[in-house]
């Protein structure tokens, strides 16, 4: 049997509140390929993280044994000159840079006070030989494309005298010749005796070049898959990603089938197609169709990049995205939304992914926040009438049950399920029709988690209607009437509440994203 | 998080500690002479403009942290627009106002068009109006001085002149009496209105504060403007460009604090991201926050050419930095979406009580520099340290 060359043993890793890892277990062989499986969320990239020093020794409990010696890594740093080098999803690379300069940035040639350019580019070229890309080390990264610049940050790698590579999606931006390319090239490492960690979820691409597949879930290792014994199959991996039991974790709607099916529809796209704001030629949300009737919990599954939040948000007052096409009808009326404001005022309401980033005012108090996106409704010729202000945010604390002392307290000093009810009051202080919940229980607890899937009951019961957007399977099967799988850009399937399970999404998704479109 | 709220609270009042100690320090050092009225009155007139143009300043910091340099720039613009208007043209003075503040509101819009709706930094843009703006004052002028001593009502109207103080309509002695009134009946407004604001809060079950804390407040503030009064009774009575200062003052505090505009510009600067998603348009934020400062501007622009008497092309010079200056020391978060204008206001008397202090003792201009200098980045060092939540370095 080979060396064993990296080991992970019980590693636990806490946020507050969450148990991001729960005593997962890791063993990767010496010149083998090992693929790291597991839902969004589960935990892939934080053991990563713990594993390269991006969470220091002391945060997390348990071991890492590398190459027969305990590690204690405080830094990337430390895990690099061990060899170890991880090479992220979003590509750290420096657009108005050279190849050769990012290859060797933190790390440059000859000596501090004079970088020696001729070792520069003459090891860049090597290093670019190497990984096959047929470029001069003196082109600049952003005249190149995605692909390339996945070869460039390989080439880095390689300049850091990599012993153990790791890829976290690599192929996700990639098209399908680049794709191929990239794993042929992993093949070839792994041939000059490279060990590999990729993690994917394109299950076909794993199947093709990994030895063994370690399964995480839920923060725990759920088993580790040898090719040579054990069957690989991309059913057989999907069980192993999924297999949990639902349990109560929903509370119940009373809304009979009947109900929904005579309800009028509220929202109504059609043919939505979203092109990237930046680069213009990217198609990011592919004619899509799709439609909400009141009263209904619609969700839209999908991995991340799948284009929900870009759909979502471009239906939002075009808030995302550049030429913008399709049509929406709320109501039984076409409407176009030029702004933000014009969405609001036809009772439109899109709550989003990141709450701190893009929702809430941190510095502000709970009030403040409240009444944001509806000030008008709480002032008198725009002067803003600040007990009313008071009442509507005490108002919608209690409804929602809100825990903080006073609604004068900075949200930012909440708890994330605090603050995502602060998010949704403040969007439903804007009374819409339909609201749009994008991951609206990422990062919080599993109590708070009941208490907004409670309130979502509630906004249907009342006869909005909710799209919720999650990444979560057992989320979006234990609360959804109706859902549409999106991959890609595209609808790739729309299925009944009742008859979904998280193995029909996942081949839906799977299915798609083998095409490699 | 106690520590932040405790670093918050201690903000709140450490500036008017600060003042109440650097005060006290140049009243020992000065032998009382900082104290005399004359002195008083003279902080006022001297740093009118300071008021004036920080509260402007105010605005565009609490987008994001935002400055504007061009304002000293468009302050001797404008005042050179104005006098050779009125003087050398014969234009009537209302008609003069008139035109300087629509000039300043034309600057204001043209630098906010390409800060707000082109997005070019506004530290670009109005470094290039502070170049543009200081040379067309020279063209205007053709580098002369020209003085508007004649233009009597103008002078007056903006508190400049020999005769800058509001007639006494009472008294006959050494004490203004119509300055002390005043004083006492801005002290019963205020006190008014802050009890009817307890007593509703607390009739509506709202949450009020400690009681005995408002008393305390409005015993320390009464008797702030009552001394202020008093002192300013015995020399002349009231100065004319306190009524434009106070007029400021009130009008943006309550725009700031009670309108949906100026909750905007809290917003924009917490987090803008959040509020383009709440519907509300940040680039017309951006665009009013300069629009009024060259409306300011061009205010401040009218009090300093009638408190010389004259337009140069000199005038207005490092105005911009008094105001900014003013704003961090007075609380304003240098990354946007905290500040007020009472702060900023406490800001800007702490520089004038430095300025004035050190010139009493004799101290070299250069070194009242470096003083204020310190003094400004002792501030937002404060900011930054307590906003991290009193770690003095960043975590690398």
């Amino acid at each position: 049997m080979a060396k064993i060359l990296l080991e992970m043993k019980s590693i636990t890793k806490t946020f507050p509140g969450v148990k991001a890892l729960d005593n997962v277990n890791l063993k990767v062989e010496e010149g083998e390929i090992h693929a790291l499986v597991g839902e969004n969320g589960a935990g892939k990239s934080t053991l990563m993280n713990v594993l390269s020093g991006i969470y220091p020794y002391g945060t997390y409990e348990g071991d890492i044994i590398y190459d027969g010696e305990v590690c204690q890594f405080n830094q990337i740093k430390d895990s690099e000159k061990k060899g170890i080098v991880i090479i992220h999803q979003e590509l750290a690379l420096i657009p108005h840079l050279t190849i050769g300069e990012n290859m060797f940035l933190g790390n440059e040639q000859g000596s501090k006070m004079k970088i020696n350019w001729t070792d520069t580019y003459g090891k860049a070229a090597e290093y670019l030989k190497e990984v096959g890309l047929d470029e001069s080390p003196r082109t600049l990264i952003k005249d190149i494309g995605v692909g390339k610049q996945q070869l460039v940050e390989i080439a880095k790698a390689l300049a850091k005298h990599a012993k153990l590579l790791i890829l976290d999606e690599p192929t996700a931006s990639l098209n399908e010749d680049d794709s191929k390319a990239l794993l042929e090239l992993m093949l070839q490492f792994k041939k000059q005796g490279m060990t590999s960690i990729i993690i994917s979820h394109k299950l076909n691409e794993i199947s093709y070049v990994a030895d063994k597949i370690t399964v995480i879930r839920d923060g725990s290792t759920i088993e580790t898959l040898d090719k040579e014994k054990d069957d690989i199959s991309e059913a057989r991996i999907i069980k192993g990603m999924v297999g949990r039991e639902l349990s109560d974790r929903f509370p119940r709607r009373e809304n009979t089938e009947e109900k929904l099916k005579n309800a009028e529809i509220l929202m109504e796209v059609k043919n939505w197609t979203v092109h990237h704001p930046i680069d213009k030629e990217r198609v990011v949300v592919d004619n899509v169709s799709i439609n909400v009737r009141k009263g209904e919990v619609l969700g839209i599954s999908g991995l991340m990049g799948a284009g929900r939040t870009e759909l979502a948000m471009s239906l939002f007052g075009k808030s995302y995205g550049e030429n913008i096409t399709g049509q929406i009808i709320m109501n039984g009326e076409e409407v176009v939304f030029n702004s933000v404001h014009d969405a609001i005022k036809h009772k439109l309401a899109y709550v989003t992914e990141d709450r701190k980033g893009n929702g809430l005012i941190l510095s502000n108090p709970i009030k403040i926040n409240t009444t944001l996106a509806n000030l008008d409704a709480v002032s008198n010729h725009s002067v803003i009438d600040k007990d009313k202000e008071y009442d509507v945010a005490v108002d919608y604390k209690e409804k929602l049950r809100t825990k903080c002392p006073t609604v004068e307290q900075n949200v930012g000093n909440l708890s994330g399920g605090n603050q995502q009810k602060v998010l949704l009051a403040k969007w439903m202080f804007t009374n819409p029709d339909v609201l749009i919940l994008d991951e609206p229980t990422r990062g919080i607890d599993v109590g708070a988690k009941y208490e907004i899937y409670c309130i979502i009951n509630q906004l249907v019961a009342e006869g909005k209607a909710v799209i919720m957007i999650s990444s979560e399977l057992p989320e979006i099967l234990g609360m959804c009437d109706r859902i549409y799988v999106m991959n890609e850009g595209k609808m790739v399937g729309e299925l009944d509440g009742k008859d979904a399970t998280q193995e029909i999404i996942m081949s839906h998704i799977l299915k798609a994203s083998s095409k490699g479109e | 998080m106690n520590k932040a709220k405790a670093f918050e609270v201690a903000k709140k009042l450490t500036m008017i500690i600060v003042l109440v100690l650097v005060t006290a320090f140049f009243a020992v050092k000065t032998g009382g002479a900082i104290l005399l009225p004359m002195n008083i009155s003279s902080l006022i007139s001297q740093n009118a403009y300071v008021f004036i143009l920080a509260t402007g300043m105010l605005l565009c910091i609490l987008t994001g942290g935002n400055i504007d340099l061009s304002v000293g720039s468009v302050v001797c613009f404008v005042g050179a627009i104005g006098a050779v208007i009125m003087v050398n043209m014969n234009v009537n003075m209302y008609v003069a106002i008139l035109i300087m503040i629509g000039v300043g509101i034309l600057i204001g819009a043209w630098q906010g068009f390409w800060i707000a709706f082109v997005r070019i930094p506004p530290f670009i843009v109005t470094l290039a109006g502070m170049l543009i703006f200081r040379g067309l004052s020279n063209v205007v002028l053709d580098g002369m001085t020209i003085s508007i001593k004649d233009q009597e009502t103008f002078v007056k109207f903006f508190g400049g002149g020999a005769d800058c103080y509001i007639p006494d309509f009472f008294g006959n002695g050494s004490l203004n009496l119509t300055c002390l009134f005043g004083g006492i009946l801005a002290v019963a407004v205020f006190v008014i209105l802050q009890l009817k604001d307890y007593f509703t809060k607390k009739k509506k079950g709202y949450e009020t504060g400690n009681f005995a804390g408002m008393i305390g407040k409005l015993v320390v503030v009464s008797g702030v403007i009552v001394w202020v009064a008093y002192k300013l009774a015995q020399h002349k009575g009231i100065p004319s460009v306190l009524i434009w200062v106070l007029i400021v003052v009130i009008i943006y505090g309550y725009i700031t604090s009670n309108t949906t505009v100026g909750r905007y510009f809290y917003a924009v600067g917490g987090n803008e991201k959040a509020t383009k998603l709440s519907g509300i348009n940040t680039n017309k934020v951006y665009f009013l926050a300069y629009l009024n400062m060259g409306f300011l501007s061009a205010l401040a622009g009218m009090v300093t050419i009638a408190r010389m008497t004259s337009a140069q092309p000199t005038y207005g010079q490092s105005y911009e930095m008094d105001a900014i200056a003013s704003c961090f020391i007075g609380g304003a978060s240098a990354y946007g979406g905290i500040g007020t204008v009472p702060g900023v206001i406490i800001g800007a008397i702490l520089m004038g009580v430095i300025n004035l202090g050190m010139s009493l003792m004799g101290v070299d201009q250069n070194m009242q520099k470096v003083v204020k200098g310190l003094v400004l980045l002792l501030a937002v060092i404060f900011d930054v340290v307590s906003k991290r939540g009193g770690k003095l370095i960043e975590k690398n």
